[in-house]
């Protein structure tokens, strides 16, 4: 089991969509919220997702592919 | 000795010890370092700062690390210039520009590595690390060769030449990584989690972060203890835009600056403003990733995240950590946020160079354009006193600005001269 800290950043076209319950649905993975801030137009969440790591890294892969940005925790890691 | 008292987190505010930490384990909002001011208020004075070496760590007392023994090759105390020409060019009359391209390894990140370099060392890590679009990586490299200690840098594959050598050459572990620029974000944060290194930007940041103070406390110092009535900052991360505005506001409270008495830095560190800090505070993005820019000026909440595509690669930041603390930043400087078009990039480097004789890299030129912008708008005043900085140096991205060799060829003769040389007047 492993985890990984993410942050889901949701277009004004995806912030209606469940996608983190879908998460959980689709995959076995746990996902922990810790912080989020969502409006009408954008929303992103900050939160914990816990699982095998192949099965969190195909997880991650669909939320991707629904056109939710994945960063990982903290902005970009590379820097100028 | 450090003058710290650990780390707090910016967001909900629980309190960690001065450890390698850069995350709150509650609601993972960044740490930021707290201070023991009122043991710095008894020890730094402009007599013990003028004492000190001319590098960043003549601020020693104000930093997060050691300054004793730190990792130092003469980061800092760059020059502060009068910019005649181009104040000339865009009509300001007290146009200053601190050009800190001369740092070692050619741009401000040497500031910001030195600090998280003695710091990793005080911690005892033996691999110092960072992912980069190439100034960080050069830093890195060399602070390692300083220190004797292994260095790991992950770039971009396609990056600009002259960064990758300026890396290369210090002759770290240099990784060149081949995938999209998330993709690469995404293997070095993994990274990251799994090997015990100090990677200066992730699990150092903090500490890191806080080297971008001492270009606030140098503009003052060089100005005589007095701040500009603006500056112009480019931006990536949002970081040393920060930085640089908490170091006026350090230097306020702490009764440092010319006619103004020490004051108390009030609940939150982080975010105090004295009421003596006037300086506007002026960010320029490029283009082409320009999130923060484009949030200010849309009054938007929330920082929208970017996919990267914009010359000005050291800028090219599409989820900038400290965004919304940026936009904070403006709001209470009264401050400003410009996109300066992709194409005014390279027209800033020239009219820095032909202008001042300093040559920049793309960022420089962002700086420099959006500079401009701020002048044909009148957001700054002739006589109004204004520091420009300049954080990177040309000769890492040459490509750029290849098109500028146009040499008159001739024969070896003086007629074949002459001729070119009437025809080119």
């Amino acid at each position: 089991m492993g985890k990984q800290r993410v942050k889901f950043t949701f277009e004004e076209t995806l912030v209606k969509q469940p996608v983190i319950y879908e998460l959980g649905q689709k995959f076995k993975i746990v996902t922990n919220i810790r912080r989020a801030d969502v409006g009408e137009d954008v929303g992103w969440v900050v939160l914990e997702l816990e699982g095998d790591e192949p099965e969190i890294k195909r997880g991650l892969e669909w939320v991707s592919s629904t056109g939710v940005r994945v960063d990982p925790l903290g902005g970009d890691v590379i820097d100028g | 000795m450090a003058f710290i008292n650990g780390l707090k987190c910016r967001e909900c505010g629980r309190e960690y010890p001065a450890d390698p930490l850069n995350v709150c384990d509650f609601c993972f909002g960044p740490l930021e370092v707290v201070y023991d001011y009122a043991t710095i208020s008894e020890v730094v004075s402009r007599d013990s700062i003028a004492a000190g070496p001319l590098s960043i760590w003549r601020y020693k007392d104000l930093l997060p690390a050691q300054g004793d023994d730190p990792v130092d090759i003469q980061a800092g105390f760059t020059p502060l210039i009068k910019a005649r020409g181009l104040g000339k060019m865009l009509g300001l009359n007290n146009l200053y520009i601190k050009n800190d391209s001369v740092n070692p390894s050619f741009s401000f990140k040497d500031r910001v590595v030195s600090v998280a370099a003695t710091k990793a060392l005080e911690f005892g890590y033996e691999t110092i690390a960072c992912a980069s679009t190439g100034n960080l990586a050069c830093s890195v490299a060399a602070h390692c060769a300083r220190a004797g200690v292994r260095a790991v840098v992950f770039i971009p594959s396609n990056l600009e030449k002259g960064k990758i050598i300026g890396a290369a050459i210090y002759n770290p572990v240099l990784v060149s990584v081949d995938g999209t620029y998330d993709q690469v974000n995404r293997l070095c944060s993994e990274l990251a989690d799994d090997y015990p290194w100090a990677f200066v930007n992730i699990n150092m940041r903090p500490y890191y972060a806080e080297g971008s103070k001492t270009l606030g406390y140098e503009v003052a110092e060089q100005l005589g203890w007095r701040l500009p009535d603006h500056v112009v900052v480019p931006s990536a991360s949002g970081a040393m835009f920060t930085k640089i505005w908490k170091g006026f506001n350090e230097l306020a409270c702490l009764g440092l600056l010319d006619g103004v008495p020490s004051s108390s830095f009030g609940v939150d560190q982080n975010t105090v403003h004295h009421p003596a800090v006037t300086t506007r505070m002026h960010m320029q993005q490029a283009e082409g990733c320009s999130p923060i820019a484009t949030a200010w000026n849309s009054n938007q909440t929330q920082v929208i995240p970017v996919r990267p595509d914009s010359i000005a690669k050291s800028l090219a930041i599409g989820n900038p950590a400290d965004g919304i603390y940026a936009i904070k930043v403006i709001e209470r400087s009264g401050g400003s946020a410009y996109a300066v078009p992709e194409s005014d990039i390279v027209d800033g480097i020239k009219l820095l160079a032909e202008t001042e004789g300093i040559f920049t890299e793309t960022a420089g030129g962002v700086t420099v354009s959006g500079l401009k912008h701020l002048a044909k708008s009148g957001a700054i005043k002739p006589d109004e006193l204004t520091v420009v900085y300049i954080t990177g140096n040309g000769l890492k991205t040459q490509e750029a600005v290849e098109h500028v060799v146009n040499p008159l060829s001739i024969k070896p003769t003086i007629s074949s001269f002459e001729s070119v040389f009437e025809g080119a007047k």
